[in-house]
């Protein structure tokens, strides 16, 4: 490991991607994740990268697309309705498999909402928040190391199976700041890109990057060879973090900034005599449904933990699959869960599991 | 041991800054730190606060909801915080803006009027450095040669020429005698 | 025995899709002969939109990109900002870019992006079967507009040379028509001069087409033309709105 830096989140994001050979960013502002354009904005054009601030949200999703296309690295940030605003960006990406990577710094909604951290965008960045049968993987850090080495890591994935990438943080993730220490060098991947539309330069046939299929059969044979990607992506790249997960009896399922706060309950529970362990999502899509297989031997329930009103919750019901029961402690609107609530909620249920 | 840090006050105090500074002395001091700024509004004039963590093991969790020091900068910061601060805690309260003292017994406090003393010394933008000062005089969270050091990483070079007068500062602080 | 016709090396060999009396297939003859006789078919990018070009890339042999609504400016941005030395052309219709895509033409204009853009104007939306359109004439028929366009309920029609033609970031902006021979070599002049602005890096450049939509008209296709000669051209009043005395 190479230099340390004390950092804040947004810069952490920035930094790591132009260490992962991200030399293109088109974005538009809002807040809370400002600070990775202003980075953007004073270090590409000294590598040789380009900074625009596009008109719109709209435009600069576009923009992603048409460098993406040329098999460029490139990437956009925003921020909630800003990344609402890029939802049509994103299928057409996911239509045409044109990697990018996008980071979505989360704020409370619906509509403007607030600018405080939320975790509610999770359904819109897992589900698919576009139109067609389309999943984008979706990453959790929870710490500014993480959002580095994740920012890094999404450029290798997106460029390695032609998908968008979202690096998903809520907003005390990108105003935080934290000791970041660097790699000297990225573990860099960069597969070939023959697909890409980069002028043929009359050697090669014409390359054409495009999501419309007028005819049904071939329109539901480009959605099927996608969707056996993704099996691939379910297969192979799920992530996650336990925690004190050897015998506890309840788990507290949570990402993010929300897992570093169930984190810090779980000794405090320990103390009580409540057995409590973690079980951290990085990749939220796919959602790693073997992270709960894992530890059902010993739990005997399990508690989601978001600053959402229950998203991430039917993934985790549909994991534990009626096997256990499953609690669950949202706040919305940017407030954040309390370490006292939690424990509370696990006290209530150990009370009512006996 | 871990130090759980709440500073607050009116945007434009040097609240985030001040944060800033513990955390990068800390982590100089080879700590695990983490600073959580209060963003939006509030950097125009608002409240303002920031959350630093420094600790001998990984940081847990950025975001607080108790603190073992308290630096606050305008009363409704402490009517605010005041009820967060852990038994036997410490809060540091800037008396030229804040008109009392804690109501808690089980809390120590220093009342210190850094931001008269700051202006006496000619720039008001000292206060917050008097006051680090005495917290790190009482509870010695960061070492005062990586204090220094965290100035010159922290201001901008347009700045650097105050620093000795920042730790001139941070001296009145440290050794400000109260009550 | 003497060819004396073929078909651009930059346009594929196969039949189009557009209806009898359209004026697509001419406009993209146009573009192919550009490409062409400038030699830049080998870096050149398209960008395909929204309406009935939408698989102009059937046609053009180039690589191209297909971009959602109005957004083939944008589009176009990154690609060449990825590539600056690639070629970059977008080709819209009168719906895709005068209204979905308003936001995005203005700015690339106003960027002076590198970049040229194929503005067809038919004055009507012909893939969605007619209906009204920015740039419908006052009184004309569509479907939504059934009792014809009415100002004080549907606005006037947008003339986007001039509109863009107010900004500091186009070089060369240019309206031609595909009407008639005379104005089809016109219209040829002008769309390789797009281009070689573009080679030269002078800034945006923009040929609007006036065109024809013969099936949404409900005229044939030679009434089809003289509505573009006799009527469109009184509304839209062709020459060159930016760039006049550039020198490429």
């Amino acid at each position: 490991m190479g230099q340390k830096l004390l950092m804040k989140g947004n810069e952490a994001i920035a930094e790591a991607a132009i260490r992962a050979g991200c030399l293109h960013y088109f974005g538009y502002p809002i807040t809370p994740q400002t600070e990775i354009a202003h980075y953007m904005a004073k270090k590409l054009p000294k590598v040789g990268g380009v900074f625009l601030q596009a008109e719109s949200e709209v435009a600069a999703i576009n923009m992603v697309y048409g460098a993406g296309s040329t098999g460029t690295r490139v990437m956009t940030s925003s921020s909630s309705p800003g990344i609402s605003l890029k939802q049509e960006g994103l299928s057409y990406l996911a239509g045409s498999e044109v990697p990018a990577v996008v980071v979505n710094i989360v704020r409370g909604g619906p509509g403007l909402g607030g600018i405080q951290p939320a975790q509610s965008d999770y359904f819109q960045a897992t589900k698919g928040g576009g139109h067609g049968d389309y999943k984008q993987i979706v990453l959790a850090p929870s710490s500014v190391q993480e959002l580095y080495e994740l920012t890094v890591e999404a450029f290798n994935l997106a460029d390695r199976y032609r998908i968008v990438v979202m690096v998903m943080g809520d907003g005390i993730l990108g105003q935080m700041m934290e000791v970041v220490e660097f790699r000297d060098k990225e573990p860099i991947e960069r597969p070939d890109a023959p697909w890409a539309t980069t002028g043929h330069g009359c050697e090669r046939s014409q390359n054409v990057i495009t999501s419309i299929h007028l005819s049904p059969a071939v329109l539901e044979k480009m959605n099927l060879s996608r969707l056996e990607k993704y099996k691939q992506i379910e297969e192979k790249e799920c992530r996650y973090e336990l925690f004190n997960d050897e015998d506890a009896e309840f788990f507290i399922v949570a990402y993010g900034t929300v897992a570093r706060i169930a984190k810090s309950v779980i000794e405090t529970a320990r103390q009580e005599g409540l057995n409590v362990g973690l079980i951290r999502p990085v990749t939220l899509w796919p959602f790693p449904r073997k992270a709960i297989d894992k530890v059902m031997g010993t739990a005997k329930a399990f508690l989601t933990v978001e600053m959402s009103a229950g998203q991430m919750l039917e993934d985790v019901m549909l994991s534990v699959c009626g096997r256990k029961p499953v609690y669950f402690h949202g706040r919305m609107g940017g407030m954040v869960p309390a370490k006292e609530d939690i424990l509370q909620k696990l006290r209530e249920m150990k009370e009512q599991l006996g | 041991m871990t130090h759980e840090i709440i500073l607050a006050g009116f945007g434009g105090q040097g609240i985030l800054s001040a944060g800033r500074l513990l955390a990068q002395a800390g982590m100089m001091d080879g700590k695990q730190v983490s600073w959580l700024p209060s963003y939006g509004p509030e950097m125009r004039g608002g409240t303002a606060n920031s959350s630093v963590v420094i600790s001998d093991k990984p940081v847990d969790s950025p975001v607080l909801s108790n603190a073992s020091a308290l630096i606050v900068m305008n009363k409704p910061s402490l009517d605010k915080f005041e009820a967060w601060v852990d038994k036997d805690g410490i809060v540091i309260i800037d008396s030229s803006i804040v008109d009392r003292d804690v109501k808690r017994k089980d809390i120590e406090s220093f009342l210190i009027p850094a931001t008269k003393i700051a202006s006496d010394m000619g720039n008001t933008a000292y206060a917050n450095i008097i006051l680090l000062g005495k917290l790190i005089q009482e509870r010695q969270i960061v070492t005062l040669e990586n204090f220094e050091k965290a100035l010159y990483v922290v201001l901008p070079p347009k700045k650097h020429h105050m620093i000795p007068e920042e730790m001139e500062a941070l001296k009145i602080g440290m050794n400000y005698a109260d009550k | 025995m003497a060819i004396i016709f073929q078909k651009p090396k930059a346009l594929k060999d196969t039949s189009m899709h557009y209806c009898p009396g359209c004026t697509h297939g001419i406009a993209h003859r146009l573009v192919a002969e550009a490409l062409d006789e400038l030699e830049i078919e080998g870096r050149t990018i398209g960008i395909a939109s929204v309406g009935c070009s939408y698989n102009s890339y059937d046609y053009f042999g180039c690589d191209m990109i297909q971009a959602p609504h109005g957004r083939a400016p944008a589009v176009a941005t990154g690609v060449k900002r990825s590539k600056p030395d690639s070629i970059v052309f977008t080709y819209q219709g009168d719906g895709d870019l005068a209204a979905i895509g308003t936001g995005e033409i203005v700015h690339a204009a106003a960027r002076g992006e590198k970049i040229t853009v194929i503005f067809i104007n038919n004055t009507i939306y012909g893939m969605t079967s007619g209906q009204m359109a920015p740039t419908t004439l006052l009184n004309q028929y569509s479907t939504t507009t059934p009792y014809g366009r009415i100002a004080d309920l549907h606005g006037y029609p947008i003339k986007v040379c001039e509109l863009l033609a107010t900004l500091d970031g186009p070089a060369y902006i240019e309206r031609a028509s595909l009407a008639d021979v005379k104005q089809i070599k016109n219209a040829k002049k002008a769309v390789k001069k797009a281009f070689q602005v573009q080679m030269a890096g002078l800034g945006f450049s923009m040929v609007e087409l006036l065109s024809t939509c013969p099936t949404n008209w409900g005229l044939n296709p030679l009434e089809s033309m003289n509505r573009v000669k006799d009527e469109l051209v009184l509304h839209y009043p062709l020459g060159v709105f930016k760039g006049e005395s550039l020198e490429v």
